[in-house]
């Protein structure tokens, strides 16, 4: 069979989906599950001791004074500030927004985070809230980069629903204004070897992410690798996702037991890094869920920078997705600039 | 500003606590030696840092009179719970003074203190804990019931992990029975001497472990001393080869680990970023100052160009500078001679046709520093393809078959340790049974443990250091000494 | 009614082959009371280092056999020798001098040598092996492996030397999968040639063992230095120069064995085993991910 890359979903005459591009100057043919198979599967492996050791001698690197106060405001301007539960509601979503616009009401010369990431029905209450400093307003008006909406969609976390109900996530998330889908693939489908039916939903995805103004929003594609459980198949789902056009790849939903790490990023890191030498192009990563502290979001910088290169230590193509995390960078933040330890009390719960 | 320029991240000097100058370690107590004391300096810097004992051959003979005295009045009845016990208490007490050992090791040899913090000092505790626990169980040692210690074993130890090659001679000695003379190297006696103090704290019996510093000729002494039972050293092939003509006909037990050419093998299956990681390890950890450095990488035609360019790559991002700085990846040459002979043999590459490249590092003003270098269009027949560098200097060569890869493996008179990297199990262990290599690492390189024998074959020295094996060449049968 | 009998040429034992001394030399080989033997041929250093060139390409094929296999063929040379008793009673008899009750006894010896160093073929990895519990994601495993090259300069004194010391020096050597090259007894270099025609004919293959007759005091030197020798056994040397040949066999840092005196020499030891045979420790990742 041969998988439909996007083109029936595409007016007449328009460019090829970038991930039907890809993936057919890649596999130099047409992409079928038989050919993903081959291509995935002939990637090199993975050794989990020798990259576990790299993550972890990254890890030591020791960044102290000037550096560190870089990285702090760096990890805050690359943060997707998060609320994914149950009992989300519109107040919830104005709290984190507030948040997101001014992490320390103490320090003005705090920066803003990168974006907000909600549920698809809140979107329209974060795009409203955020105002003048939503990201294409405030892009249009040349006040900056603003802040953006992100929505998890595609029946997150799980992505157990059909592909229609899917897209229809996407489409409304989209219409409501979200500049950032994060969507799962179908981790089943993947685990069965259905490389192609993972390919196809990701590409049509990544369709209904168009907007008519040209101005689509980004597609981030979670690989959930705490179901993936294996270096090998994260690394494979890495180089699908890349394949069929993702502009992000990200670790997890932040709802299952394992979740973003160390070893993981960095073997996804290497894979786009892998991808700009083939193609130029760049993919920006976001590990999402488990980062909390000032010193682990550190090594993440690192990694990032020793491995994809610094230029990946940008909004558009490093977030982290987190929550709590924010706090603790701040709490650090004060000790640096007071010369004293900061308390709970002194950061603001949003 | 950019974030990869990190700032300064110095490790505490404040811990370290040098004196103006040491003497020798002789029956317990410091004693001042005969031959002309010698500065120890930091090669990073070329900072003055104490000075040293020379020890003479009249030094040398106390320093083998206390030993054998030990073994006979103390040491030799002590029943082996007790020794290890010391052993333990050893362990400990390294454990304890962990940061400082690491610090003075940086500043005397020169290593990143990332890595005599990580590496060094950790094997250094982990190696007197194994064989703390062998000391009362030698009959498990593979020589059958009641095997008997050799006496006095004189110990001659090289500068690159000065205080971890201390602890790999001691260990196993005194665990099982013996009682030590020590000379560490000349360019690094300093964790040495605070090792002494160690045995102080934990209470050694005077002249169990005698430590004499110097240069080659107290080495020499300690060799050609007739009341030395069994002589260790680990070193260059060249005085290797002196120590085994030296004690020819005396009886005197030898044990040699020397140097090695190893080759680190990539197959076109490996998983390269960390096959990459592992060549970087093999050839870059400790300067390259390591006798089983992976000195020739050899890699699969078809994915030569590939794994060069994610070497350089790689190579762009290791940092080259003062060993205290927590970040430093790669510190300074150990010696003003060494830096020459890495010189030497750089310019015979190039001159032989193979071309260097190195990644844009700023060489510090003061002290002996070489920036990481790889060798391409490398042959066989290359003199950076054969002799022994021992500095950050990697030589590329291909092969095409797994058994062009074995026979150029193996084509090097030494035959100390290689690397094998590639996906395919049952090709690893067929080469690895093909390599003449006393340490065959695969999908990994550089690892050490006090439970697992090293040494080599050919001229890469005999016996093995590490577990049962190691321990076996401190005893002998009850027979009586073989 | 008697019958002249046939007198055996006695040859050097070079790869599977029996070639005369490329020198052209031989020598005269008496009974212990001075009675004409045979003339053995006197090896010189040309058919040293042949023995070594055939040793050295006979070590990959012999060190690959499986151990059951190498345990096997080992074994057969006993069942051979066994078959021929009478051949090799009668040689020590004259040329050792031996009684014939003697002789028959230090024939039994080495067969029942032979016997019990077969058993230790795939037996001494297991012994002197082990797994190793590193700290750390590895697999870990140490196993002995064969030196390569030996040379033996073999006993040449003792009661019944020129076959029990002959044997006891060359079969633990070959029981790791190492080749050899022995220098014989000297003075009675007959059995250890009648020897090499029982390793002929079994299943030994050429290059494993090479035996040189002649002057070990001419011989031993060349093998002490030469450079693709790994090991030298100095079990018989005691009457050389064996300090200055020690000291040349340090140039390549061979491993030595230092001579031994009389009948015990190279008495069956697993250390006998373990003395030819290098450490080899590999260490494999071990990742679940």
């Amino acid at each position: 069979m041969t998988i439909d890359t996007g083109a029936g979903a595409r007016p007449a005459g328009a460019a090829p989906s970038a991930g039907a591009a890809r993936a057919l100057d890649l596999l130099d043919g047409p992409v079928t599950d038989t050919t993903l198979r081959r291509y995935l599967e002939g990637i090199p492996g993975v050794d989990a001791v020798g990259l576990e050791q790299r993550a972890a001698s990254l890890g030591t690197r020791s960044i102290k004074t000037t550096s560190k106060a870089m990285a702090l405001d760096r990890i805050i301007e690359l943060v997707d500030l998060t609320t994914l539960e149950g009992a989300d509601t519109p107040g919830k979503v104005r709290s984190l927004v507030a948040k997101a616009i001014t992490p320390d009401p103490s320090d003005p010369s705090c920066p803003r985070v990168a974006a907000v990431c909600v549920y698809g029905d809140l979107v329209p209450v974060a795009v409203e809230a955020l105002g003048s400093l939503h990201a294409p307003k405030a892009r249009a008006a040349g006040n900056g980069e603003g802040i953006a909406v992100a929505a998890v969609a595609t029946a997150f976390p799980s992505g157990r629903a059909s592909r229609e109900v899917k897209l229809a996530d996407v489409a409304d998330a989209v219409r409501n204004g979200a500049d950032e889908i994060d969507m799962v693939i179908d981790r089943g489908a993947f685990l069965a070897g259905r490389y192609g039916q993972v390919f196809e939903e990701i590409v049509a995805v990544k369709e209904a992410c168009r907007r008519p103004d040209g101005n689509d929003a980004h597609l981030k594609v979670i690989l959930e690798v705490g179901e993936l459980v294996t270096y090998d198949n994260v690394r494979r789902a890495s180089w699908l996702s890349v394949l069929a056009g993702a502009d992000f790849i990200k670790t997890s939903t932040g709802k299952v037991t394992s979740n973003a790490t160390l070893p993981v990023t960095l073997l996804m890191l290497e894979v786009v890094r892998d991808w700009h030498r083939m193609t130029g192009e760049k993919v920006g990563v976001k590990p999402a869920g488990g980062i909390r502290t000032s010193k682990d979001a550190i090594k993440y910088l690192v990694t990032v920078a020793e491995t994809a290169g610094e230029e990946w230590l940008q909004p558009h193509l490093f977030r982290f997705g987190a929550s709590s995390l924010l706090n603790d960078v701040l709490l650090q933040r004060q000790k640096l600039h007071s010369g004293h330890y900061s308390g709970a009390d002194y950061v603001t719960i949003d | 500003m950019s974030f990869l320029d990190y700032a300064p991240a110095p490790e505490s000097r404040s811990v370290v606590h040098l004196r103006p100058s040491y003497g020798l370690f002789i029956d317990g107590a410091f004693v001042d030696g005969h031959g002309t004391p010698f500065p120890t300096i930091s090669p990073a810097t070329e900072e003055h840092l104490a000075e040293v004992a020379t020890a003479d051959e009249h030094d040398v003979d106390l320093a083998v009179a206390a030993a054998r005295k030990a073994y006979d009045r103390v040491w030799s009845r002590m029943s082996g719970a007790d020794r290890g016990k010391y052993l333990f208490r050893i362990a400990r007490l390294v454990q304890e003074r962990a940061r400082e050992l690491a610090v003075a090791e940086s500043l005397n040899n020169g290593k990143p203190i990332k890595e005599s913090r990580d590496l060094d000092i950790p094997l250094v505790a982990a190696w007197f804990f194994y064989y703390a626990g062998w000391a009362d169980k030698l009959d498990y040692a593979g020589l059958g019931a009641n095997p008997k210690a050799l006496g006095v074993a004189g110990q001659i130890i090289p500068w690159n992990f000065p205080l971890l090659m201390l602890a790999w001679k001691i260990a196993p000695a005194l665990a099982a029975g013996n009682t030590v003379v020590l000379k560490p190297a000349e360019t690094t006696p300093l964790t040495a001497l605070l090792f002494a103090e160690i045995l102080q704290q934990a209470d050694l019996p005077p002249g169990v472990v005698n430590i004499v510093t110097g240069a080659g000729a107290t080495g020499q002494s300690l060799v050609r001393h007739p009341g030395v039972d069994k002589i260790a050293f680990t070193g260059s092939t060249a005085v290797g080869r002196e120590i085994a003509r030296a004690t020819a006909g005396t009886g005197k037990r030898l044990t040699l680990e020397l140097g090695g050419k190893a080759a680190n093998i990539v197959f076109d299956d490996a998983p390269f970023d960390q096959a990459i990681e592992g060549v970087v390890n093999g050839i870059f950890f400790n300067q390259g100052h390591v006798c089983c450095a992976g000195s020739r990488l050899l890699v699969q035609e078809n994915v030569h160009d590939d794994v060069v360019d994610r070497l350089k790559q790689r190579l762009s991002t290791l940092r080259l500078g003062d060993p205290l700085d927590k970040n430093t990846d790669i510190g300074a040459i150990n010696s003003a001679e060494q830096l020459e002979r890495i010189r030497e043999l750089t310019a015979v590459g190039e001159q032989e046709g193979a071309t260097p490249w190195s990644p844009a590092c700023e060489i510090p003003e003061n002290g002996f520093w070489f920036a990481p270098t790889i060798f391409t269009g490398v042959q066989s027949s290359s003199r950076i393809a054969r002799e022994e560098v021992f500095g950050p200097v990697l030589s590329i060569l291909t092969f095409r078959t797994p058994q062009e890869a074995i026979a150029k493996a193996n084509n090097t008179p030494y035959g100390l340790s290689a690397g094998i990297w590639s996906d395919k199990g049952s090709r690893i262990l067929a080469v690895a049974d093909g390599l003449k290599a006393g340490v065959v690492w695969s999908n990994t390189f550089n690892r050490f443990d006090p439970a697992s024998p090293f040494g080599g074959y050919k001229e890469s020295g005999y016996g093995r250091e590490g577990g049962k094996q190691g321990l076996s060449a401190y005893l002998a049968p009850s027979g009586g000494v073989s | 009614m008697s019958r002249l009998a046939v007198p055996k040429t006695y040859k050097l034992y070079i790869g599977g082959k029996f070639p005369r001394s490329e020198s052209g030399r031989s020598y005269e080989v008496v009974s212990a009371e001075g009675a004409f033997l045979a003339n053995a041929a006197q090896a010189s250093r040309k058919d040293a280092r042949d023995a070594v060139v055939a040793a050295r390409a006979a070590g990959k094929g012999w060190a690959g056999t499986t151990a059951y296999n190498r345990g096997q063929v080992l074994y057969r040379i006993a069942e051979l020798l066994e078959g021929r008793r009478v051949q090799f009673v009668d040689e020590l008899v004259r040329s050792e001098g031996l009684t014939s009750e003697r002789a028959e006894a230090a024939v039994d010896l080495a067969i029942d040598r032979w016997v019990w160093y077969a058993g230790w073929a795939d037996k001494y990895a297991q012994v002197l092996g082990n797994g190793n519990p590193v700290a750390g994601p590895y697999f870990n495993l140490s196993v002995p492996e064969p030196t390569g090259v030996v040379a033996i300069i073999g006993p040449q004194t003792g009661e019944g030397h020129s076959l029990v010391g002959f044997v006891s020096a060359v079969a633990p050597a070959l029981v790791a999968g190492n080749t050899v090259v022995v220098v014989a007894s000297e003075k009675a270099p007959l059995s250890a040639i009648s020897l090499s025609e029982v390793l002929a004919t079994s299943d030994v293959p050429g290059g494993v063992v090479n035996v040189l007759t002649g002057s070990p005091q001419e011989i031993a030197p060349w093998l002490a230095s030469h450079a693709d020798v790994n090991a030298l056994d100095l079990v018989g040397a005691g009457a050389l120069d064996w300090v200055q040949l020690q000291v040349d066999a340090a140039e390549t840092l061979k491993r030595v064995l230092a001579p031994e005196d009389g009948v015990g020499a190279a008495a069956p030891s697993l250390d006998r085993i373990s003395a030819f045979t290098e450490t080899k420790t590999v260490w494999h990742t071990k990742g679940l991910l």
